[in-house]
């Protein structure tokens, strides 16, 4: 704590006890009242920062730091046996990645899983927001309903869909039977494993996004409803001119978190995998760049490599938050 | 990224002003319009997606591999369920697991709350220099994604032997800007300045504003943020298998993991762990729901 000496020296003007000392005797108290009156001070003006802090030192500790020392490692060769034992490479690790056919495919995939699993998941999510934002008889019941899949871990979720996808004795194959479609290879095929994996991502996600937009429309005032109604426009008209304008910023706010959720998938690939390896089925099919890192770091044991990745995925993450930004001031511009 | 919050609209909706016309509000596709039977079909087939899932991994673990591999796939319940979830429990370690991650969801979730709630009043209710760049470095950390952050925490934890030990999951797992954040939105709208001013009147300092009238204050979003975190803690997956084993001191993402990687040929059994391991935030959502949905959608509302 601060002794006197720290603040005597700075002027008292205002505070809390402004009062003019008055003269002779009671001028004991009234010292009293001035040093309490720093004291107040003194709280005013540091305890916000004593209250945001801590915040911010374990940012620094377990976020920004590692985050700038996967740089520094990415320039070096490191076992993940001896992980202090670091022995500089230059940008070996970088070169070394680009000219690697499973980085790209990886790339690729994280790319595809992404889009498939981002796209039909927030259109749904938009739809089924629009239904729960009708007056609905036990409205909680259904919202918790469709929260039940994000309760789910990855973990039990990843298991419970391989056996679902299985090719012989999968539920989804067998129902797929009654419409005629063959058994489809959900664990081998390129473009199925990635729908299956893609699958997990849509079922844990659509409820939770979709109550997201359902607060956002629950925030969009009445009145412009009734004046669009006024001027004769149709629900559908309504819902395009009025609901998705309004709900702008939080369709921004939902494609940011889920493109960096999808450039994070990682246990569903891994889970899904019927190898029990890292390498996101026979082919690589499915490996995604999360998983391409762990593959590097834990299971080759190159955790230099694994970091020359994870700085890739961060500078990839960086150009499309640019690009994000840049297209979202553009579309504000012209509205 | 300016926000505001706005509660969702109380449950009795406001009397409508004498003006609207039951006509209008037909033809309006905001919140007041009834639902009509496509609606309610359309909630029972995503019901349906929600809950089928779920309702088969209890069906799967009562079977056993061989009614598992065969067509049709059971439509109904077995007579396994009990001796596949013990079988599970002891395979799994299950029980270990559950008290190292209730520990971890436990100190997490209640750390993570109180210092968002402190960090969120400062930034809610308190003025000082600086305080909205703060804020929006706040915001910015949320698009740091944890994975990439995880080689050097991985370095340090093998340095300090923290391998196999509970601190090694819990420490890296406090950063939370969405819990600052959540709890700012709630204490801008929640917290009147004039009773802060009063306590400041008395002479309260700070910390006792935090105590005696922030605290009680926020105690309802203080509770749906616990949730939220303890949730968000339990189902944790990368981070804890990276440095916690299955043998070791797992949790129950990594245990029943390591179920589904082991070499058990039982997919039954494997289905049980799932199952125990969704259980119990399934019993929470069963209860706490209202409260959770409550929460996500204050904490969504974006101005």
């Amino acid at each position: 704590m601060a002794t006197e000496h720290d603040t005597a020296a700075s002027p008292v003007k205002g505070g809390a006890a402004p009062g003019r000392p008055p003269a002779g005797a009671p001028a004991e108290a009234a010292k009293k009242r001035a040093r309490l009156s720093r004291r107040w001070q003194r709280d005013m003006r540091w305890s916000p920062y004593a209250f945001v802090s801590p915040f911010f030192l374990l940012f620094i500790a377990f976020g920004l730091f590692p985050l700038i020392y996967t740089g520094w490692a990415s320039l070096h060769q490191v076992e993940l046996t001896a992980p202090t034992d670091m022995s500089w490479v230059g940008l070996k690790n970088y070169t070394r990645i680009f000219d690697d056919d499973f980085f790209w495919n990886a790339a690729k995939n994280t790319l595809t899983i992404g889009i498939i699993s981002t796209v039909p998941q927030l259109l749904m999510a938009m739809g089924l927001a629009h239904i729960l934002n009708y007056k609905l008889r036990a409205s909680t019941f259904w919202r918790v309903v469709m929260l039940a899949p994000y309760a789910t871990s990855i973990a039990a979720a990843s298991l419970v869909f391989v056996l679902l996808f299985g090719r012989d004795y999968g539920m989804i194959n067998w129902v797929l039977g009654f419409v005629g479609i063959d058994n489809i290879d959900w664990q081998n095929d390129h473009w199925a494993s990635q729908l299956a994996v893609s699958s997990i991502v849509i079922w844990r996600w659509t409820g939770y996004n979709a109550l997201i937009y359902l607060a956002a429309m629950q925030a969009i005032p009445q009145d412009l409803y009734e004046s669009a109604a006024l001027d004769g426009a149709s629900r559908w008209r309504q819902f395009v001119h009025v609901t998705l304008p309004s709900l702008r910023p939080t369709i921004l706010f939902t494609v940011i978190v889920s493109t960096i959720g999808a450039s994070q998938v990682f246990g569903e690939p891994l889970l899904f995998d019927a190898t029990k390896g890292a390498s996101g089925g026979s082919q690589h099919q499915f490996q995604t760049l999360g998983l391409y890192l762990y593959e590097q770091g834990w299971v080759n044991q190159h955790l230099g490599r694994a970091s020359a990745i994870a700085w890739t995925m961060f500078l990839i993450l960086i150009v499309i938050g640019i690009v994000n930004s840049v297209i979202s001031r553009r579309l504000r511009a012209s509205s | 990224m300016t926000t505001t919050l706005t509660k969702p609209p109380a449950e009795p909706a406001p009397p409508p002003p004498p003006r609207r016309t039951p006509r209008s509000k037909a033809s309006r596709a905001g919140g007041h319009l009834h639902a009509g039977p496509i609606a309610y079909l359309i909630l029972a087939l995503f019901t349906f997606g929600s809950l089928a899932p779920l309702v088969w991994t209890a069906i799967a673990a009562s079977r056993d591999n061989q009614r598992l591999a065969q067509t049709p796939p059971p439509l109904w319940f077995g007579a396994n369920l009990f001796d596949k979830l013990e079988m599970a429990w002891t395979d799994a370690n299950l029980g270990e697991a559950f008290l190292n991650t209730t520990i971890v969801a436990g100190i997490s979730a209640v750390t993570i709350v109180f210092l968002s709630t402190i960090a969120g009043f400062a930034f809610a209710k308190l003025r000082f220099k600086g305080r909205n760049a703060l804020m929006l470095v706040v915001i910015g950390t949320m698009m740091v994604p944890p994975q990439l952050s995880i080689i050097p925490l991985y370095m340090m934890v093998a340095e300090l032997g923290w391998t196999d030990q509970l601190q090694a999951v819990i420490l890296p797992s406090l950063v939370s800007a969405f819990g600052v954040f959540f709890m700012r939105q709630y204490l801008i709208q929640a917290l009147p300045d004039e009773i802060i001013e009063a306590a400041r009147v008395d002479g309260a300092s700070s910390w006792r504003v935090v105590w005696h009238v922030v605290f009680p204050a926020a105690r309802p979003a203080m509770a749906v943020l616990g949730m939220l975190m303890f949730v968000q803690t339990w189902n944790d997956f990368l981070w804890p298998f990276l440095v916690l084993t299955q043998n070791g001191s797992p949790t129950v993402q990594v245990a029943v993991a390591g179920l589904g990687r082991g070499f058990t040929p039982d997919q039954a059994l494997i289905m049980a762990g799932a199952l125990l391991g969704t259980l119990p935030l399934l019993i929470v959502f069963a209860i706490f729901g209202k409260q959770i949905v409550g929460g996500i959608m204050q904490g969504a509302v974006k101005g």
